[in-house]
């Protein structure tokens, strides 16, 4: 089955590329102590100019310190906190993710919540300021359940947050936590009918005795309500906990994958779906393998691919059968025997997959590395970055310390050419492919003011530690990134680090 | 919009147990089509310190539907990476953060019931690992009465795998890729493990009973009672096989012995048993996951009296679930095991030990 669609080619933007090299610039382009940043050349893997938009948090913090300098009292989400220890453990962000057109961003967290933020709108006066993102949302998706028969608690974390297409005025997502997806439509009021007969103002019935005239109510403008309202919530399907949800391009079916079944539904049907893929064994003392993540292509409604923990991949056309244990194309790298340790499979297991904007491609993140794979070679992956390949020899503590489990995501950009994902110690890492350059950026509060150029980091494996660099031994393992997210068509990207959100972008002239 | 931000701040000033249901003034969410019941009112969230009864000779768990943030990868507990000896306890996947246990003290205190059979410095242990070592093992043939540094680092990393397996098993939410991993990298400790008992095989003069002899000595070890355990925990109470682990050279070469031949061999000498009782205690674990009835964790409230300790929820539970002999081993160390039982019976009694001491002080 060939698959054999033309890359996808964004226009470039007027503004300058992504990852270009700012020619004989120093004025504008300050670092965050007032002296001109060093050209990115100089430091060796800079890769253009990142700035942060804003920095948002979930909102429990009572306390706010607005900043020193740039007193912007307007814009709340732009002031940082005196101490944001105190978040609680619900407000950690699960997931992040752009809708179809990038207006809108969505977050889930681990208390159940989905926080909808909205792009602003590019003002006339205001033209160098780009759109920030703004809270148009808040709803609390997911509560926690008890499972009675099995006394067994079910979190209400949401693990992932996929929209639909928008279609008509309201928006849809699907979000879902270890059990139940729903499908949620977001949509506005802006009017509201006055002018009733039989109730009043307040919405009390009035006493009919006292109505002498008819009259037909009207619709007057009010205040922007936002409402979110479940339309459809598909339960009980799933044993095991669901690890990923996909929409189809047919929008009109969806998957939900979890650790050893997936099944496909469809969205005005909730009391069934079928089931696609079982990797169940007869006997569960035989279970070695599980499914991580699964995705639908993004242009053919017939094709998905799911990952397992062995660091495998499996492409499937439904229309070859209806259950589709049996692959038709079979993603594994051979092992590096030089390479390998105790920890080999483990780090191996795939905790991502995502195809690219063309479909053509699909990227896998693993414990250590980012690999591309072209869908018409099987054998090998056709690019490999290494995002953190210091912690190799460091893989017995992780191991004790859990951190060797952690499920990192990556992304692509529009137009394919730079994929994302994140690391510990609050870095994360793009990397180009067309110029095989990467950078390390840093998402935390200390080094980050508004609009001001992210610096690119360098963690040091050797001895000599340069000035900026930072050692392995150094990290800080408890901030990791594990959500990040690619606007669809424009340079911004938003990181999710513990409870805070930042959002990036190229930096405009 | 300034209106809706605000709402949002003063809705969160309240804490998020008491108005779950809470609406905002921009957004009417009703919530759940279907029947979702609330959790019995009973059962703590388990966040923050959790009261827990010690027993001086058994330590109980709290109820398994105390709930401990067990998602792997959203932990925002700390966890640097220069770890010490205490490491897994100071910074287990599951800690909840306590804000009370924060002295040295108290983690030193706790340290001494740590599940690592010996101090292993991170460092050492991680290059050793990282490039394997099963070459050195095949080089140390003619010395087979010192075990071999490398099977001393398998079986600590044993003992951390089935810890870890354990623990999951125990927790109310297990994950079942992580159980699947640990139980994977369990399996392929000890296969080595075997391998290497079956190198040793031509070597001593009692040839052909080398590895049985050995296994079914720790089968009358871990048959033995309480008694002899404490004997066993004051000879190898110390970290003896530190000294070992440090003064070893890293640098071996990475394993490319051929399964074939020591498969055979393997085979030959058939411990095919324990391993059989082994591969049971690993199936045991997926059908509990999957079945999802700890039911391990009802045998432990039989014994509560005794005095009251604050601890760490899940503290509590590696500890627990380590120092209750019957059922610990049912699950994962029955009587023919390989060498794991006796570790496991070391630090129990070491445990013991500890415990008693602590509640006399």
């Amino acid at each position: 089955m060939l698959l054999s669609l033309p890359a996808l080619h964004l226009q470039t933007s007027e503004y300058h590329p992504l990852l270009q090299l700012p020619h004989g610039r120093l004025g504008p382009w300050c670092s965050p102590t007032g002296s001109p940043a060093p050209l990115s050349c100089e430091t060796g893997c800079g890769e253009g100019s990142w700035i942060l938009v804003c920095r948002l948090l979930v909102p429990t913090q009572v306390s706010l310190l607005s900043m020193e300098e740039d007193i912007d009292t307007r814009k709340i989400n732009n002031s940082f906190l005196r101490d944001h220890s105190y978040a609680t453990e619900a407000d950690i962000i699960s997931t992040v993710e752009f809708n179809h057109t990038g207006e809108l961003l969505a977050t889930g967290d681990k208390g159940g919540r989905v926080v909808i933020f909205q792009r602003e709108q590019e003002s006339k006066n205001q033209v160098h300021r780009r759109g920030e993102y703004n809270v148009y949302s808040t709803f609390q998706s997911h509560e926690p359940e008890f499972d009675y028969l099995k006394s067994l608690e079910i979190e209400e974390k949401i693990n992932k947050i996929r929209w639909l297409p928008q279609q008509n005025a309201a928006y849809f997502l699907l979000s879902t936590n270890d059990k139940t997806v729903k499908l949620w439509k977001v949509s506005e009021r802006d009017k509201r009918p006055e002018g009733y007969n039989l109730k009043d103002e307040e919405g009390r019935l009035r006493d009919p005795a006292t109505i002498t005239t008819l009259r037909v109510p009207v619709l007057r403008p009010m205040d922007l309500m936002v409402e979110a309202t479940p339309r459809r919530v598909f339960a009980n399907a799933h044993t095991y906990h669901i690890n990923s949800i996909s929409v189809n391009s047919d929008y009109e079916t969806y998957m939900s994958a979890d650790d050893l079944r997936i099944n496909l539904w469809n969205f005005e049907i909730t009391n069934q779906s079928f089931n696609i893929v079982d990797i169940k064994p007869a006997n569960m003392e035989e279970l070695t393998e599980v499914i991580t993540a699964a995705e639908f292509h993004p242009h053919h409604c017939n094709t998905f691919v799911y990952s397992s923990s062995k660091g495998t991949i499996r492409l499937c056309d439904m229309r070859a059968s209806a259950l589709c244990d049996r692959h038709t194309k079979f993603f594994e790298e051979p092992e590096d025997p030089s390479n390998r340790s105790f920890f080999s499979e483990i780090i191996s297991s795939i905790s991502d997959v995502k195809f690219s904007h063309s479909g053509r491609y699909i990227m896998t993140r693993d414990y250590l590395t980012v690999k591309v794979w072209d869908l018409n070679m099987e054998n090998r992956p056709i690019e490999t970055y290494q995002v953190h390949d210091y912690l190799r020899s460091k893989l017995c503590s992780l191991y004790e310390n859990d951190c060797i489990f952690d499920k990192f995501e990556c992304v692509w950009n529009g137009s394919d050419s730079v994929i994302m994902t994140g690391s510990y110690n609050n870095f994360f890492r793009m990397f180009d492919r067309n110029t095989k350059r990467d950078v390390t950026l840093e998402a935390s509060r200390e080094n980050s003011k508004p609009r001001a150029i992210l610096k690119p980091r360098k963690v040091c494996v050797g001895g000599k530690r340069r000035k900026d660099e930072i050692s392995v031994d150094s990290l800080d393992f408890s901030k990791k990134i594990l959500h990040t997210a690619w606007h669809p068509s424009e340079n911004i990207i938003a990181v999710a680090a513990t409870n805070n959100l930042y959002i990036f972008q190229d930096k405009v002239n | 919009m300034e209106t809706r931000w605000e709402g949002l701040l003063r809705r969160e000033v309240v804490p998020r147990r008491e108005a779950p249901t809470g609406l905002l003034p921009g957004a009417s969410a009703q919530v759940g089509a279907g029947p979702s019941p609330r959790r019995p009112p009973g059962s703590p969230r388990g966040l923050g310190a959790t009261r827990v009864k010690l027993h001086p000779t058994r330590i109980c768990r709290t109820s398994p539907q105390v709930r401990v943030p067990g998602a792997v990868g959203e932990q925002s507990g700390p966890s640097r990476l220069s770890l010490g000896p205490c490491a897994a306890l100071r910074t287990p996947a599951h800690r909840v953060p306590c804000p009370r246990q924060t002295s040295l003290e108290e983690h030193e205190g706790y340290c001494l019931i740590g599940f690592l059979p010996a101090p292993l410095r991170v460092q050492d242990t991680d290059a050793m690992f990282a490039r394997g070592l099963k070459r050195k093992c095949a080089d140390s043939e003619d010395s087979p009465p010192a075990p071999p540094a490398c099977s001393l680092q398998r079986q600590s990393l044993l003992d951390m795998s089935l810890v870890k397996l354990q623990l999951c098993h125990m927790l109310a939410e297990p994950n079942l890729c992580r159980s699947v991993l640990i139980a994977n990298t369990v399996r392929q400790l000890q296969e080595e493990m075997s391998q290497d008992s079956a190198w040793q095989v031509p070597a001593p003069a009692s040839a052909g009973r080398g590895p049985l002899e050995r296994l079914v000595s720790t089968e009358i070890l871990c048959r033995t009672p309480w008694e002899q355990q404490g004997g066993h925990s004051a000879a190898d109470s110390g970290g003896s096989p530190a000294p070992d682990l440090l003064s070893e050279p890293p640098g071996a070469p990475s394993a490319q012995a051929p399964r074939g031949a020591p498969g055979c061999a393997w085979e030959a000498a058939s411990p095919r048993e324990s391993r059989g009782g082994f591969q049971r205690s690993l199936d045991q674990i997926f059908e509990t996951l999957d079945s999802k009835a700890p039911r391990a964790a009802e045998g432990l409230f039989a014994d509560v009296d005794g005095p009251y300790y604050d601890l760490d929820a899940v503290l509590t539970g590696m500890v627990g679930a380590k120092s209750v002999p019957g059922d610990g081993f049912e699950t994962l160390a029955p009587t023919g095991a390989p060498p794991p039982g006796v570790s496991y019976k070391r630090d129990l009694g070491e445990l013991d030990h500890v415990v008693e001491i602590l509640v006399e002080t």
